[in-house]
């Protein structure tokens, strides 16, 4: 008996069956924490096709397109101050009428309500998100982190167009930005955020 | 009883298990790391449960009674975590490690050392999960789901939970490799793949399920983890990040995971059913292709999980019709179940009884997933008790019952003496009652608009949350007949267990005497086409 299980085990050595298909199997488990990685790359360029979440280009774009007299479209503006921070964030106008493949600029207005410098970074979203494709921004103070002097009040610019081939059944969009205090990432990242200025 | 099998049972005196703790600390058989998994998973159970019982003190009147509502998060938090991978999850890793060599005719696991490694980083990793109670800033309390930017407000904690869900991955991801390679190489040589019994099929699916989303698990949280020490954005938006995005690659794991949880139940479902009715197992084979075809699914219904962030309609269609769509396996399951029952001579011990309970309750929370998948209707019922109520149909009275059934089926085999079948039917009525006592109402509390995860209410769902309070202290209750049920059986208190335990059972498991012997099959088994499988 004892020498069937000694043989038995000794075939087990020379096969290299169990060894090898367990090393396999290791690299399916790595590979698939790095599928978990890629997912953040193929969720990015998922969201740019399909305009998921309402992102925006975050640097400037160049367009040229003709003004399309015919067809007004309603924009309106939503500011919202991320986890209550001492900011005043407000839009100038509340909302404006445009012509697809016209040129406009909307102000907003922040105010640093502390006695200490800040640096806020504003995240625009645009709804619906089937627009968010067509809305090209020449210029946004979004695109930097803006620094404030203690009681500092900016009037920050967005310089946008609205593409004509924007589709047909939309009338109406909403741009949002959400100003963050970024504290935090300052710390994290002093370098960035000084070639930011 | 083949001769081998009897010299096996001989040479146990040559091979017995070391003496004292060495057994358990530097265990590489199969049984013992199995008890081990299985004793770990009862304490865990009866952890999670207390929890579960504190909040539903707190809950049993509206208003604030007991704990202060950052305590009861913690509680929520703690309890799902510990149930999903202390409770559930190591006790379907025991019994395979119990079960799978002694099924398909192996001595023991392929990979005994890492077998031993995968268990005993589980204790360690719960300790330190545990740990966090008494942490400054209390313990995880942003739900089990740790959804950013929530969880990255959690206290001295964060890091302790990260490194626990990575020792939790790590263990379960070696087990998952083991259990492949056990069911891959070491099978006897007749038995081909479709001969395999049902359990070691929807293990094996199981285990591949596990090496392919515990890994993204891993990377979701190590991603929270630089987000919050190491200055990247994956989820913060205002570095340019999404937190939406962990939703997506946290339910990429989550979704896969809930059959992680369900398919070793059926599996056991598929042992019981056929050998209390005295019929083999209807449709073994449409079984197979059901489980698998339910894995697969798995991977392609994600976004159901968060139909309220936004998302274009054709996705929605998408994940709606694909979530459907895994009602076709499911039920092809449930009738292949029903058709073994049917002319059956059934007789109804507690392993039936239990196996029966899960057919009905079971498919009642499968019904509620069928209403949860509906994007219109889900919007209304997201985040409220009704998906309480759905999940804890799915969990409590299908895979808690089924590791009960099994427990109650193969402990004769384990421990050679046969259980207190009227305390085990006791026990099976009690949990039964109770089970829906505690989560039926729940249905009515989230249909009429109660939100999930929080410690009080409006006065308008008093009477089903105090009803679902007296329901669950009376399952906690129950749960303890069930501990002393083990006890007396496993201290030999019961008549001494046949090699066949029930009346001509299947399976290469029956072939060997009761208590099965410290090694398994040292030589490897003949596997007729009748006793082959269930």
């Amino acid at each position: 008996m004892d020498e069937q299980v000694k043989m038995r085990r000794q075939e087990a050595k020379e096969e290299p069956g169990d060894v090898a298909l367990a090393g396999r199997l290791v690299f399916l488990a790595v590979a698939m924490f790095g599928f978990g990685f890629l997912l953040v790359p193929i969720y990015d360029v998922f969201c740019e096709i399909t305009g998921l979440g309402g992102k925006t280009n975050d640097v400037a774009a160049i367009v040229e397109e003709s003004v399309d007299q015919d067809r007004t479209i309603k924009l309106g503006f939503v500011t919202t101050v991320n986890g209550y921070a001492p900011w005043e964030f407000v839009a100038e106008v509340e909302e404006m009428t445009i012509h697809p493949g016209g040129i406009y600029e909307a102000t907003f207005l922040a105010t640093n309500l502390t006695n200490r410098h800040k640096i806020a970074q504003a995240v625009p979203s645009v709804a619906p998100a089937q627009a968010a494709r067509y809305f090209k921004k020449l210029e946004c103070f979004c695109f930097t982190a803006q620094e404030f002097a203690p009681g500092e009040t900016k009037r920050m610019p967005v310089r946008f167009i609205v593409e004509s081939d924007l589709p047909d059944y939309i009338d109406t969009i909403t741009l949002a930005y959400t100003f963050f205090d970024t504290a935090r990432a300052t710390d994290a990242t002093p370098t960035a955020m000084h070639t930011a200025h | 009883m083949t001769s081998a099998v009897m010299d096996a049972h001989h040479s146990e005196e040559h091979h017995g298990p070391a003496k004292g703790i060495r057994r358990w600390l530097y265990a590489t058989n199969h049984k013992d790391i199995g008890t081990m998994y299985l004793v770990l998973s009862l304490v865990m159970f009866l952890t999670g449960g207390a929890m579960a019982l504190v909040i539903r003190s707190e809950l049993f009147q509206p208003g604030l009674q007991f704990i202060a509502p950052n305590v009861f998060n913690q509680l929520t938090t703690m309890h799902a975590l510990i149930m999903v991978f202390g409770a559930v999850m190591p006790a379907f890793v025991g019994l395979a490690n119990w079960m799978i060599p002694m099924m398909i005719g192996a001595p023991d696991m392929a990979l005994p050392r890492m077998n031993n490694w995968s268990f005993w980083i589980l204790p360690f990793a719960f300790l330190m999960l545990v740990a966090t109670f008494f942490m400054p800033g209390g313990a995880p309390a942003a739900g089990w789901t740790m959804y950013p930017p929530l969880v990255l407000q959690t206290g001295d904690a964060f890091p302790y939970l990260i490194f626990s869900v990575h020792l939790l991955g790590i263990s379960s991801i070696m087990g998952a490799i083991n259990i492949i390679v056990t069911i891959v190489n070491m099978r006897a040589p007749d038995m081909s793949l479709l001969k395999m019994p049902m359990f070691v099929w929807t293990w094996l699916i199981t285990a591949y399920l596990l090496l392919a989303v515990m890994p993204v698990l891993a990377g979701a949280v190590t991603m929270l983890l630089t987000d919050q020490f190491f200055g990247t954005s994956f989820f913060l938006a205002a570095g340019g990040g999404d937190p939406v995005l962990f939703q997506h690659i946290f339910w990429f794991f989550g979704h896969p995971e809930v059959y992680i949880l369900i398919l070793p139940a059926f599996g056991v479902i598929s042992e019981i059913i056929p050998t209390f009715s005295r019929k083999p197992l209807f449709g073994h084979d449409s079984m197979v292709y059901a489980a698998s075809s339910i894995a697969f699914l798995s991977f392609i219904v994600w976004a159901h999980h968060m139909f309220t962030v936004g998302m274009p309609l054709t996705g929605q269609l998408f994940f709606m019709f694909s979530t459907m769509l895994i009602a076709v396996p499911t039920g092809v399951k449930l009738f292949n179940w029903i058709a073994t029952m049917w002319r059956g001579t059934m007789t109804f011990e507690t392993p039936m009884l239990f196996a029966i309970a899960i057919l009905f309750l079971f498919t009642i929370g499968g019904f509620s997933g069928i209403m949860l998948a509906i994007v219109p209707a889900d919007i209304q019922y997201h985040d409220s008790y009704f998906v309480v109520a759905h999940f804890h149909y799915v969990l409590v009275p299908g895979s808690i019952f089924a590791i009960m059934a099994a427990v109650y089926y193969w402990l004769p085999k384990w421990s050679g003496h046969m259980y207190n079948e009227s305390l085990g039917k006791l026990h099976f009525w009690l949990s039964a009652v109770f089970v829906n006592v505690t989560f039926f109402p729940m249905h009515f509390l989230g249909l009429a608009g109660m939100p999930r995860r929080i410690p009080d209410y409006s006065t308008q769902f008093a009477d089903f949350n105090s009803i679902a309070s007296v329901g669950a202290i009376g399952y906690g209750l129950s749960q303890l007949l069930f501990v002393y049920v083990v006890i007396q059986c496993v201290r030999g208190k019961g008549a001494k267990a046949t090699s066949e335990v029930w009346d001509n059972p299947k399976g290469l498991e029956w072939t060997l005497p009761s208590p099965a012997p410290y090694h398994s099959f040292e030589v490897p088994p003949k596997v007729s086409s009748e006793s082959a499988f269930s």
